[in-house]
């Protein structure tokens, strides 16, 4: 029997009942869109994690971490080295796997100020260029420092759009976009004249909400004006990136290092060292590479080790897939509900329809005829339910949207449709199975007596 | 060699311990292109004897062939395979499906038969046209009277061109004037050659037929009660009146 009919049949006989069909095919619908809009909210937030990940580096960022010495070094503990200058020109000189060596010397619990002003940076530290490629900074404004600031150690600075906010105000409460190349701030009391800003990094939220704000004009709160919490809003990272000082390595050595410490020595030691490799797939070579060349510079005191982003991207990918897990298992259970929904209907309507069917099996339907025509409408139903859900789901992610209009865009995969789908078809004829069988196997006579 | 040949059949159900015989060593031959009826009272058999000529059931004991092979033995699934081809159905409630139209009720059959869609419609229609339907092809069953489903009924069964048209009380839920119109519609079938077997309970219509077997406690009755007889001589006046179609023409008048 031809199954272009049988599915006509089917879908007419979801027609006749068009009330019945659709709270039948309710379950349906509701699991299929619960299914697909929770894995499209699942795959916002993968976004917004991604995003963070760049915001902090990418991946191919590996930070070069002390640890205490291993036990059996433990006699050697006071001669460990750190991690220093000297650690920064072998890598760059014998450790070909890595592209990219950035020493940092972090100047803690600075404060920034300018006239009456004052902020703390999340950041504040003497760096090498190599830090806009190692952190993915873009310059928007200025210039960053040179070879000749660097060599000179000048004052010179270059800042994130989170200080310029603090101590020249913000775009939206002044009006204007203040640029403040050229003007000179304190940082510990010494000045420094900004040569550069960078632009303002936000999360997709973040530029989402702006846009809202764009469009409907900030609401005005009644009430004295109140921080709210530090102002984190899109992340963390984000946050710590707008609000990142950065000055030639040398200055932040003969400004902040020479005179501070014991003995009349200045500290050696980097608070720092990030290196990028030169090719991701040989992550795992340049990190061996990288401990070698150490290993020589500290002369085998193993005061170091190696922290990938791969770990984070790691955690990531493990949270994303246990979302997805509990997503998916309460989806998959409300799509079981509405195939038991459909079974139940089916078991009806083949009660219903006894006599037609005996009549059907009189002239001539074998049992198979009778089981394919049951199974293809528990089926039809079931996918007339998936694409209706589909359909709803778009409508669940507006609504979502509407509610949340900052957080991550829920994002629609044709691989969660298909899915959703595929499970459904599944659970159709699962759902379909007992009924056909039923059906199959009612003796024509006696079905032809049935009133 | 007759269409049908029935050799010592016997049905025996069995319900709680007790043994019943709703057929009862019944040997019978039909021939081709006969016109005759069952006729026997409520629990006689006569619906297990049709059961079994129309392969809907199997018997317990005996051997049967329809067009020559012996089908006691076949499996449910070439039962239905006969049933599609050989043998073409008419019941007293028509028993159309209620959701199709009158051409997809038609076509029906030969959708079970793997005919494909611009044959099954030209043969629907050309049924269709027999019965007198053609212009009523796209209504429901339910938008017609009585006669006219019963018309349908009798296009679908004939529409795979069956040896045999089983009718069980073809007339049992029609008014006697429509009756009359689907009786006369049986006559012309069987004057065109096609075996017709009417299954009824009413001696006045199994009067229309030449032959008549009369079922009594599973077993072939020898004689045919003083009624029927006396209801044969109007038979064979409808036999002579049978050229035509016209209701008025045949002068029996069926009481159900």
């Amino acid at each position: 029997m031809n199954l272009l009919n049988t599915i006509i049949i089917g879908l007419k006989e979801i027609w006749t009942h068009k009330f019945r069909s659709l709270l039948t095919m309710l379950g349906i619908i509701l699991g299929v869109a619960s299914l697909v809009g929770m894995s499209a909210i699942i795959k916002g937030m993968e976004n917004g994690m991604k995003e963070t990940m760049v915001a902090m580096g990418g991946v191919d960022k590996v930070l070069l971490r002390v640890q205490d010495v291993p036990d059996w070094q433990d006699h050697l503990a006071d001669q460990a080295p750190g991690r220093t200058m000297l650690d920064v020109e072998a890598l760059r000189r014998s450790a070909p796997l890595i592209r990219l060596v950035s020493p940092q010397m972090e100047i803690e619990d600075a404060t920034v100020t300018r006239g009456e002003k004052r902020t703390r940076p999340a950041e504040l530290m003497g760096a090498w260029p190599a830090v806009l490629d190692m952190n993915l900074h873009t310059l928007a404004h200025g210039r960053f420092f040179n070879a000749i600031d660097e060599e000179e150690a000048r004052s010179v600075c270059v800042i994130g759009t989170g200080i310029r906010d603090e101590l020249f105000g913000k775009p939206e409460e002044v009006g204007r976009e203040i640029i403040p190349i050229g003007e000179e701030i304190l940082i510990n009391g010494q000045p420094f004249t900004i040569i550069g800003m960078f632009m303002q990094y936000m999360s997709e939220a973040e530029i989402k909400e702006k846009a809202r704000i764009a469009r409907e004009g900030n609401k005005q709160k009644s009430g004295p004006k109140r921080q709210t919490g530090w102002g984190r809003k899109g992340g963390w990272a984000f946050w710590q990136k707008n609000n990142t000082v950065y000055i030639p390595l040398n200055t932040a050595w003969v400004k902040f290092r020479a005179v501070g410490d014991l003995n009349g020595v200045p500290d050696p030691r980097l608070t720092d060292i990030d290196i990028k490799v030169a090719n991701l797939d040989m992550l795992e070579p340049a990190i061996q590479q990288a401990r070698n060349v150490l290993l020589i510079t500290h002369r085998g005191i193993e005061d170091f080790t190696f922290q990938t982003q791969e770990n984070q991207l790691e955690s990531i990918n493990k949270q994303i897939q246990n979302a997805r897990l509990s997503g998916g298992i309460i989806a998959a259970i409300s799509l079981l509900v509405g195939g038991i929904g459909i079974m139940n209907i089916m078991l009806a309507s083949i009660n219903e329809r006894i006599r037609e069917i005996g009549t059907c099996k009189a002239i001539g339907a074998t049992g198979f005829d009778i089981f394919t025509q049951i199974l293809v409408e528990s089926v039809v139903v079931s996918l007339v339910g998936a694409v209706l859900g589909v359909g709803a789901s778009y409508g669940f992610v507006q609504v979502l949207q509407a509610l949340t209009p900052s957080a991550n865009t829920p994002i629609i995969t044709p691989a969660a449709m298909l899915v959703g789908v595929a499970f459904s078809a599944f659970v159709g004829i699962l759902a379909g199975l007992i009924p056909a069988f039923k059906a199959a196997s009612l003796d024509p006579i006696q079905a032809l007596r049935y009133e | 060699m007759a269409l049908l040949e029935l050799r010592n059949v016997s049905k025996i159900y069995h319900l709680g311990g007790e043994e019943i015989r709703a057929l009862d060593d019944v040997t019978l031959d039909i021939g081709s292109g006969e016109f005759c009826s069952i006729i026997g009272p409520s629990g006689s058999g006569k619906s297990t004897l049709m059961h079994i000529l129309g392969c809907l059931d199997s018997p317990s004991k005996g051997t049967i062939k329809l067009d020559g092979t012996e089908i006691q033995k076949a499996s449910t699934r070439e039962l239905a395979g006969i049933r599609n081809r050989k043998i073409g159905f008419v019941f007293q409630f028509f028993n159309l499906l209620p959701k199709l139209n009158v051409v997809q009720n038609v076509e029906l059959p030969m959708i079970y038969s793997g005919i494909g869609g611009r044959e099954r419609r030209t043969r629907a229609l050309k049924a269709l046209e027999q019965v007198e339907l053609s212009n009523r092809l796209k209504n429901r069953p339910s938008q017609l009277s009585g006669g006219q489903q019963q018309r349908v009924a009798i296009a679908r069964a004939l529409v795979n061109d069956p040896k045999i048209i089983f009718a069980d009380e073809p007339t049992g839920n029609l008014d006697t004037h429509t009756g009359e119109i689907i009786l006369a519609l049986f006559r012309r079938l069987s004057q065109e050659g096609r075996t017709v077997i009417l299954v009824t309970h009413n001696p006045e219509i199994a009067a229309v037929t030449p032959r008549r077997i009369e079922i009594r406690n599973g077993k072939i009755a020898d004689k045919v009660d003083a009624k029927l007889a006396g209801l044969d001589r109007l038979a064979r006046n409808a036999e002579r009146g049978a050229g035509s179609a016209e209701p008025n023409s045949a002068p029996v008048v069926p009481s159900a």
